[in-house]
């Protein structure tokens, strides 16, 4: 089997993900062609030797929909030879989208490929393409379809996190984003982004809150109350979960992630194609996995895939150096931690999501990247992204220096 | 036309008047008969050209009740027969054609080419109130008795002849979702402010309003037939959608605990038609339809919740060559929360009643209780300043048993104490005539008992009324050794004048609703006490299809009472007749705590002011021990608590405790609430069959306890493969 390595990566920062964040007039395809361009200029890339273009859109619909792979890459003057395809896997879609380039390289099929993802959360609204596991009775009910909110407060219910404890991890977030911004650690893989005459719209993320503290967060009201008690849902948490007497309401805006706009793009390629592009290859894709877990906690996946892409690269927790894994939800990582005893040292050691938001067709490759620069400036070997994805599933990828 | 159950006309203008009045019945109901006739009414009105539209009314005091459930019954044995004889397709399509019949029919009245006017007077429910939902203009007189409504979710069906879609085009979906969830019948100026009629008129103007609008809209289309139709709600794929289905499906499995396949049939039924043109969305509601009417669930809930209901409150057990009792005066002793729940009902019900306790403090009381519930009434709009004055000018709180003269019966209803109790029949007797009747409302002592300190045993018998009275539809009327067939009688004739559902009993200890209740009690109790985690144990109950689980219950209805009754029983009947880890539970529970429940706000539970009740953290330290969650199978938890009591119920069958299943199952639900679904208890062993109940009881034997081995009976007929349907027809036959 080849290997897959990582030649570059490319993120734009993330605008706030409403009419007066910074990317709302930057349509979906523009966002997604930027980074497409910056990978073809930062690598003096002969286009024509990329293979597939694999993004990542969660609702796929309006400018965003037919194909925006494609559409992305013939913006970005790839050439009319460069196929694209978009997929969806929610919000770990740009993993999946690295994942399956990757794959597409490990079975000798192809020599370079793209993986990356798009999501303009301000312009196509969340949940634009319908969903029918959460509205068709016919699986909603078999399903104990919750929103996610729900789900994260039925996490922190079930496994012992306090108000207190999910507010600190956000506050950790912000003031790890902040600190990673000031030190530069975000410069070598964020592109700004800019309007039709090269002028900036947008240079660093866009949602962080640096003096984020306790107090600020303890003012927040707890979003998941009404649509619990009166939406039903709760009662469809404790029907799954029936070791639950009532569900504990702690997540607000301000302990999950945010609603921002943003893209990523990662260069995979084999040695071979590496090579016939004339560059240095990152690091190696060592494993990945993709799983389906509890549906009612719908975002514990990440512990359940970890343990499987652990067992397929024959690793423990022992041999990973750094941690990634989505802030959907302050819970989702307070459990992961707990599941795993990771130390703080090791997660999300730059911030997340919470902090820096979550644009969820491109958060998987975004996540990737980040994590890949900081193996890079610690000079450390090996690291583990993983998601939690809507409808209760998991994806993770092991990648490692070379 | 050649029609008996309908009178057809037609006036100058054109405008025809179908009047329903099927003769030899109190009640329009549907029959296929029915159906005939109106095929013919809505052919003659669409081919003659002298008729422009047609009024559809009643003859009768109400409009209809809606369709013979029995024909449904019918329809499903027809599939059965027809699966045996030629196969399981042909027997399929042949009764998803039959029952969608009624719904075919309707929308050919609803195209035929001529506007239809239902004009309602009375209850409008069901296939009827579907009937009119099918006309372009519906009309109800303002009477306070008009009730429109789609009430066949109480009977395990849904609406199948066009109800869901309709109902769903002309309401918002969360509105017409919750109104068949609910199965509430809607009074005249509701159904009008939310669409479900046209208009609301004096009853006289009813037909000439219909025959008004019919006159002046000749060209008359349902809503959904105009090709500009917009849904109320807005596309189920929209924002307004994902407001409203995700709850809906929540709130469905909140409310059934996915119990109840025709709800879930009309979620379903529903967030399918509205993507589809009329014609093709009722063909989906039928084919729910069909799914539904061969689920044991609506076979279940039709016999016990309409079927045997309604049989039993007509006097199915009442002695036929008694004459009927003329009951006036009625005494009650005691107006402590249940002898004044008792005063109350009757004096609802127009019947005058003395109320006696020890003094005239107490009884007024007592009778200031009938004062509450009927202010509480008017303040909802359901009752006015007039009718409490009547009410409460019905009863007499008294402390002087003399004032007791002259009643047709005494019910007691005093401290459950034989020494008390002997007092109250010696000095009632003193003053009621040889002919009147006593009923004692004990729940705890054996009525033979309490029989034997009567003058007149003959005249003795058990009135065993639940707590709430006046929202507890059950009583159980406890037959002592020598208790006589007029008492009985008059007792039903009670029962069945306060508006309530009588089951005969023979006397025992706990007599039939008690001791299976008590049995699901003790199971939470010792499931408590295996360190089953008790937010599971709550859980199993209400996902089992109890309304609460079994450590709330028993908060509800005290722990020291479930203490006390171990007690007793102890006493009685040996040590052998209590569980040990029941009995240390509610003796740590109660004497060395002092949680005694909802009534001194702690129990099982805590119950903070202002806040949702809690389980008590201490029952962790209590216990000493505790399951992890992810060992402990819900489903066997579920089977404990509904076993434990069917094998109950079992038991008391077999005793000659309970003598009919009809009673035992409509017992088990109206009076504890027994998962409904599945029609009660002895249906609930009926449906698996006796053959799987003895084995489950075997296993949960072998795992929890000689309590689940089942008894002699049962084995018998786990053998032979007899029910107790099978074997009481079988019976009523011979």
């Amino acid at each position: 089997m080849a290997d897959a390595f990582i030649y570059d990566h490319v993120r734009t920062p993330r605008g706030k993900g409403k009419a007066d964040g910074s990317l709302h007039e930057v349509t979906a395809i523009e966002l997604g062609t930027q980074t497409l361009r910056a990978i073809k200029a930062r690598n003096k890339l002969d286009t024509k030797l990329v293979e597939d273009v694999v993004f990542g859109c969660v609702d796929p619909v309006g400018e965003a929909g037919a194909d925006i792979a494609r559409t992305v890459a013939l913006k970005a003057g790839y050439g009319q030879e460069v196929p694209g395809v978009q997929i969806n896997r929610f919000c770990a879609s740009g993993l999946d989208a690295v994942n399956l380039a990757a794959a597409q390289i490990m079975s000798g099929q192809k020599d370079m490929a793209i993986g990356g993802g798009v999501e303009s959360m301000s312009r196509v609204g969340m949940g634009a393409s319908g969903f029918a596991l959460a509205v068709d009775p016919s699986v909603a009910i078999d399903t104990y379809f919750m929103p996610q909110g729900v789900s994260a407060d039925l996490i922190a219910t079930k496994y012992g996190f306090s108000r207190d404890d999910v507010d600190a991890f956000a506050v950790r977030s912000h003031k790890r984003a902040a600190a990673a911004w000031q030190e530069g650690r975000f410069k070598n893989s964020v592109i700004p982004v800019t309007d039709v005459n090269g002028l900036i719209l947008l240079d660093r993320d866009e949602t962080i809150r640096p003096n984020t503290d306790m107090q600020t967060l303890a003012g927040l009201k707890a979003s998941f109350v009404q649509m619990g008690e009166m939406g039903g849902f709760d009662a469809v948490a404790t029907a799954a979960h029936p070791d639950v007497e009532f569900v504990n309401h702690v997540h607000h805006a301000g302990n999950s992630s945010g609603i921002v706009d943003g893209a990523a793009a990662v260069l995979l390629g084999s040695k071979k194609g590496g090579k016939a592009a004339g560059l240095k290859p990152r690091a190696r894709i060592r494993a990945f996995a993709t799983i389906g877990s509890d549906l009612a906690l719908m975002l514990t996946g990440p512990v359940d895939v970890t343990e499987l892409v652990l067992r397929k690269a024959g690793m423990t927790t022992k041999d990973i150096d750094l941690f990634e894994l989505n802030e959907a939800f302050s819970s989702v990582v307070l459990r992961y931690q707990q599941a795993f005893d990771i130390d703080d040292a090791v997660l999300n050691v730059n911030g997340g999501a919470i902090a820096m938001g979550h644009p969820l067709g491109a958060t998987g490759a975004m996540i990737l990247g980040t994590v890949l620069d900081e193996l890079e400036r610690t000079d450390k070997t090996v690291a583990l992204v993983t998601l939690c994805v809507a409808a209760g599933m998991g994806v993770a990828t092991i990648i490692e220096r070379v | 036309m050649n029609l008996t159950n309908f009178r057809f006309e037609t006036d100058a203008d054109g405008i025809a008047t179908a009047t329903w009045d099927m003769p030899g019945r109190s009640m329009n109901v549907i029959t296929p008969e029915l159906m005939a006739e109106l095929d013919q009414i809505i052919d003659k009105v669409a081919s003659d050209d002298a008729i422009k539209g047609c009024v559809i009314t009643s003859g009768k005091e109400s409009f209809s009740g809606g369709a013979d459930l029995t024909m449904l019954q019918g329809l499903r044995d027809l599939y059965v027969g027809l699966a045996k004889e030629k196969g399981e397709q042909i027997a399929m399509q042949t009764f998803f054609d039959e029952s969608r019949k009624l719904s075919l029919l309707y929308r050919k009245l609803e195209t035929c080419g001529k506007p239809f006017a239902a004009a309602i007077h009375g209850v409008c429910l069901g296939g009827a109130f579907e009937l009119s939902l099918a006309c372009q203009y519906r009309v109800v007189s303002d009477d306070a008795s008009t009730r429109v409504g789609l009430p066949e979710i109480k009977v395990g069906l849904f609406p199948g002849a066009g109800g869901t879609q309709r109902v769903s085009r002309l309401m918002q979906t969360g509105d017409a979702l919750q109104m068949m969830f609910k199965g509430e019948q809607i009074k005249a100026l509701p159904a009008r402010n939310t669409g479900l009629v046209h208009a609301v008129v004096p009853r006289d103007q009813l037909i000439q309003n219909a025959r008004d609008w019919l006159n002046a809209n000749p060209q008359a289309k349902a809503l959904w037939d105009d090709p500009k139709f917009k849904l109320p709600s807005n596309k189920v794929y929209s924002p307004a959608g994902m407001q409203i289905w995700p709850p809906a499906s929540a709130i469905y499995r909140r409310e059934t605990n996915d119990n109840y396949p025709a709800a879930r049939a009309i979620l379903s039924a529903v967030y399918e038609g509205l993507q589809l043109p009329i014609d093709l969305a009722l063909k989906v509601e039928s084919r729910y339809f069909a799914k539904i009417l061969r689920t044991k669930e609506a076979a279940s809930m039709i016999r016990s919740l309409f079927v045997s209901m309604q049989e039993l409150n007509k006097g199915a057990r009442r002695p036929a060559d008694v004459p009927p009792s003329k009951l006036k005066k009625i005494g009650v002793v005691g107006a402590g929360f249940m002898g004044a729940g008792i005063a109350y009902v009757t004096a609802l019900a127009g019947i005058e009643v003395v109320l006696i306790d020890r003094d005239q403090e107490a009884a007024d009381k007592g009778k200031a209780y009938s004062h509450k519930l009927v202010s509480d009434q008017i303040m909802k709009g359901r009752a006015k300043t007039a009718d409490r004055d009547a009410l409460l000018g019905r009863i007499k709180a008294s402390a002087d048993y003399a004032d007791l003269k002259g009643c047709d019966l005494v019910v007691e209803a005093v401290f459950e104490d034989p020494k008390v109790k002997a007092e109250v029949i010696a000095k009632v007797e003193a003053v009621i005539g040889p002919k009147a009747i006593f009923g004692s409302n004990t729940s705890t002592l054996p009525i033979t008992g309490l029989a034997e300190h009567a003058e007149r045993p003959k005249n003795f018998i058990g009135i065993h009324f639940f707590s709430p009275v006046e929202k507890m539809l059950l009583v159980e009327v406890i037959m002592a050794k020598k208790t006589g067939k007029k008492a009985l009688a008059v007792a039903l004739d009670f029962v069945r004048a306060i508006k309530k559902t009588p089951i005969v009993v023979n006397d025992t200890r706990g007599f039939y609703a008690n001791r299976c209740v008590g049995n699901y009690i003790r199971e939470g109790h010792l499931m408590l006490m295996e360190g089953v985690p008790p937010a599971m144990i709550e859980a199993a109950g209400k996902q089992a299809g109890m309304p609460v689980g079994p450590l709330s219950l028993n908060d509800e209805v005290a722990v020291d009472l479930a203490w006390k009754v171990l007690k007793a029983a102890k006493a009685q009947l040996g040590d052998g007749a209590v569980d040990p880890a029941q009995e240390k539970l509610l003796s740590d529970m109660v004497e060395k705590h002092g949680r005694l429940g909802r009534k001194n706000k702690k129990g099982f539970y805590d119950y903070p002011e202002g806040g949702p009740k809690r389980l008590w953290p201490g029952l962790a330290d209590l216990v000493g021990k505790s399951l992890d969650p992810d060992t402990v199978d819900m489903e066997e938890l579920k089977h404990r608590l509904l076993v434990t009591q069917a094998l109950e119920a079992a038991r008391t069958y077999e005793e000659g405790v309970v003598t009919d299943p009809r009673e035992a199952d409509v017992g088990s639900i109206i009076g504890f609430g027994f998962a409904p679904y599945s029609g009660g208890t002895l249906s609930y062993i009926d449906n698996m069959g006796a053959a799987t109940f003895v084995k489950l009881c075997e296993a949960l034997a072998k795992t929890h306890g000689e309590r689940f081995k089942p008894n002699r009976q049962l084995k018998r007929m786990a053998k032979t493969g007899e029910s107790y349907y099978g074997a009481a027809e079988k019976k009523a036959a011979a």
